[in-house]
């Protein structure tokens, strides 16, 4: 039989593990070495202590806040999870939020529907992933310089086309723009079918949740995530294997550059107002909560579900700096120091720890 | 005809010519062995024929088909895989992941979306060529950076035989291996052989290419020098060619150095 022919019946195959000679890691093994399973019980330890030191903090109200602040950015980060997995950085997603904004409440402002000005502002930020994709990919400049650029093209793409003023006067399809921003769900209806306690979570957070399972499904499941992993492990293998390097990161910033556009038309709505600088520093704020989740800077690692809960421990941490009283300007130290640990972290699961800086060499 | 045929290959890098005007013909079944200094170009001229660079003049011809437009995958897909010195395995993915790197055999969701890895069959046809192979690896889910040399190896050499090649070319595939390894790659060698897969071979260990192969062509500042039958030569012959002309003496050092 050849050997890229398999036996339509199980008789007669030995198992993997007879011939590989040993048992695979088992789910138990595998949680244990993933960096979003210790944030995971970090954020469940934070979140009792903060109940148990601050009730407010553990309310039906405050759930819902977290969970609308921190959806955008782990939106975001989805986007910058695939990114950082070919081994690149995407600087621009803040800048890019900016520019789909003022693009949509452009349009908005003029009267047009609500879809046509998110269509718009969505093609507007696909444009700038493009723009990243192009050079990176083919063109072959770093992503860091690309992004860089970006960043700053789009911002002030931004305060161009709003003359530098606050949109708001959205017209007749204002009202629909802010439903979908402003959504929530489940409703804490009159006859109380949804009991009080349950949080009504945000359109930003249900759209973050949806895409979040989306990605997650795409990275266990297609050929694409499969090279997108191998080109962030080993690009020039990739590339030697016939994987189609250069179109799957152009694709990766394109994809970046369409999570930040969701989010920005999200914020778009929660708000009911354009301004130029919305998205202002949350490149960093996303680039630590991917991070912290477990995805490599280095590139051939990340999860979807890490984007998620490195975000969402960022933001309990703001919360909860904020709840103890503690004085807001804070915050970054707390955040420098997680991406840290989260680096570190990452360094000793990948056989690299802080034990060689350490070792006393004999003579 | 031949299986493979290369034809005034030229290759340069900016100001730096490294291939000039290089013919080389391959028979299916037969193994050839390709040696030269450092600098002669082995590798590069092996990289474009698996696609790797695209040679700035000449023709390459695969089983009849003219290559040259064709990129890696393609190229693969025709029946050309490679074991690079340095493996291009994607370190961070497991046995199967590597094996069918670029060629994942897909199933449609639902019958109807389509690019859906088929997990199952990766891991039954991994499961069936490592056995082929005789060889034993720690885990087939573990990620082939945590195996050592000679383990990666094997992946490196699975991936090339899972689908049907006409040719393999290994580019320094005993160099930092242990004897016993060594010699197993040498029997997979003639193993290929006897089933009627094209085999070219580089390598600096001269012990082993007499050993296998059929023919040896010596590559030397990027032109083929020599075209020897190995049956007809000895390892004084070869190094001479490598070295330059009939500097015997110079062979003879060259050899014991070795």
């Amino acid at each position: 039989m050849q050997p890229n022919q398999v036996q339509s019946s199980q008789e007669g195959h030995a198992s993997i593990a007879d011939i590989v000679g040993i048992v695979e890691q088992s789910a138990f093994q595998k949680l244990r070495t993933s960096q979003a399973f210790w944030v995971s019980v970090a954020l469940f330890v934070l979140v009792v202590f903060m109940t148990m030191l601050e009730p407010s903090f553990g309310t039906a109200e405050n759930a819902t806040n977290i969970t609308r602040n921190f959806a955008p950015i782990a939106i975001m980060g989805l986007g910058m999870t695939v990114v950082l997995i070919t081994g690149g950085i995407d600087l621009s997603v803040g800048s890019v939020m900016g520019l789909v904004a003022i693009v949509a409440g452009v349009l908005l402002t003029a009267h047009y529907s609500w879809y046509v000005a998110f269509i718009a502002g969505l093609l507007a930020g696909i444009a700038c992933g493009a723009f990243n994709g192009f050079f990176v990919a083919y063109i072959g400049m770093p992503s860091f310089v690309v992004t860089l650029g970006m960043l700053s093209v789009a911002r002030s793409l931004a305060v161009v086309l709003s003359g530098n003023q606050m949109l708001y006067q959205f017209g007749p399809d204002a009202p629909i723009v802010k439903a979908i921003g402003q959504a929530k769900w489940p409703i804490h209806s009159p006859d109380g079918w949804v009991p009080n306690w349950i949080p009504q979570f945000s359109s930003h957070f249900w759209v973050m949740v949806v895409m979040a399972l989306a990605l997650g499904w795409v990275f266990i499941f297609t050929a694409w995530a499969r090279h997108l992993f191998a080109i962030g492990g080993n690009e020039t293998a990739a590339r030697m294997t016939g994987v189609p390097v250069d179109k799957i990161k152009f694709q990766a910033y394109v994809f970046s550059s369409f999570c930040a556009s969701i989010a920005s038309l999200l914020l778009l709505g929660y708000s009911g107002s354009a301004i130029n600088a919305v998205g202002t520093g949350y490149e960093l704020r996303v680039i630590a909560g991917t991070v912290i989740g477990g995805a490599s800077l280095m590139g051939g690692y990340g999860t979807a579900f890490g984007a998620v809960i490195g975000s969402a421990f960022l933001e309990v941490v703001r919360n909860a700096l904020l709840m103890a009283g503690i004085d807001s300007n804070w915050q970054g130290a707390f955040v420098g120091i997680f991406i840290i640990l989260a680096v570190l972290l990452g360094m000793g699961t990948s056989g690299r720890s802080l034990k060689s800086f350490f070792i006393i060499k004999r003579g | 005809m031949s299986l493979l045929s290369l034809q005034g290959i030229r290759k340069s890098f900016g100001a730096v010519d490294v291939l000039h005007g290089v013919d080389l013909k391959v028979d299916a079944g037969e193994v050839v062995g390709l040696v030269g200094d450092n600098g002669a170009g082995k590798s590069t001229l092996m990289k474009t024929i698996t696609g790797i660079y695209r040679a700035d003049s000449g023709s390459i011809h695969f089983d009849g088909k003219d290559i040259l437009p064709l990129d890696p995958g393609q190229r693969r897909r025709l029946g050309i895989e490679m074991i690079y010195q340095d493996l291009s395995l994607a370190k961070q993915q497991d046995v199967a992941a590597n094996i069918f790197l670029g060629r994942e055999p897909v199933k449609k969701l639902f019958g109807v979306i389509p690019g859906f890895v088929d997990k199952a069959e990766m891991d039954r046809q991994a499961a069936k060529m490592i056995e082929r192979l005789g060889a034993h690896l720690p885990s087939i889910n573990r990620s082939v950076g945590s195996f050592s040399g000679g383990q990666q190896q094997t992946v490196a050499i699975a991936r090339a035989l899972t689908f049907n090649p006409k040719l393999v070319i290994m580019d320094e595939p005993t160099a930092a291996l242990a004897v016993r390894e060594v010699q197993s790659v040498l029997d997979l060698i003639r193993r290929l052989k006897s089933e009627g897969i094209a085999v070219i071979l580089i390598s600096h260990r001269l012990n082993d290419v007499l050993s296998v192969t059929d023919r040896i062509v010596v590559l030397r500042h990027g032109r083929a020098d020599a075209d020897l039958v190995t049956a007809n030569t000895n390892m004084t012959e070869v190094v001479s060619r490598i070295v330059g002309g009939g500097d015997i003496g110079a062979a003879a050092a060259h050899e014991q150095r070795g």
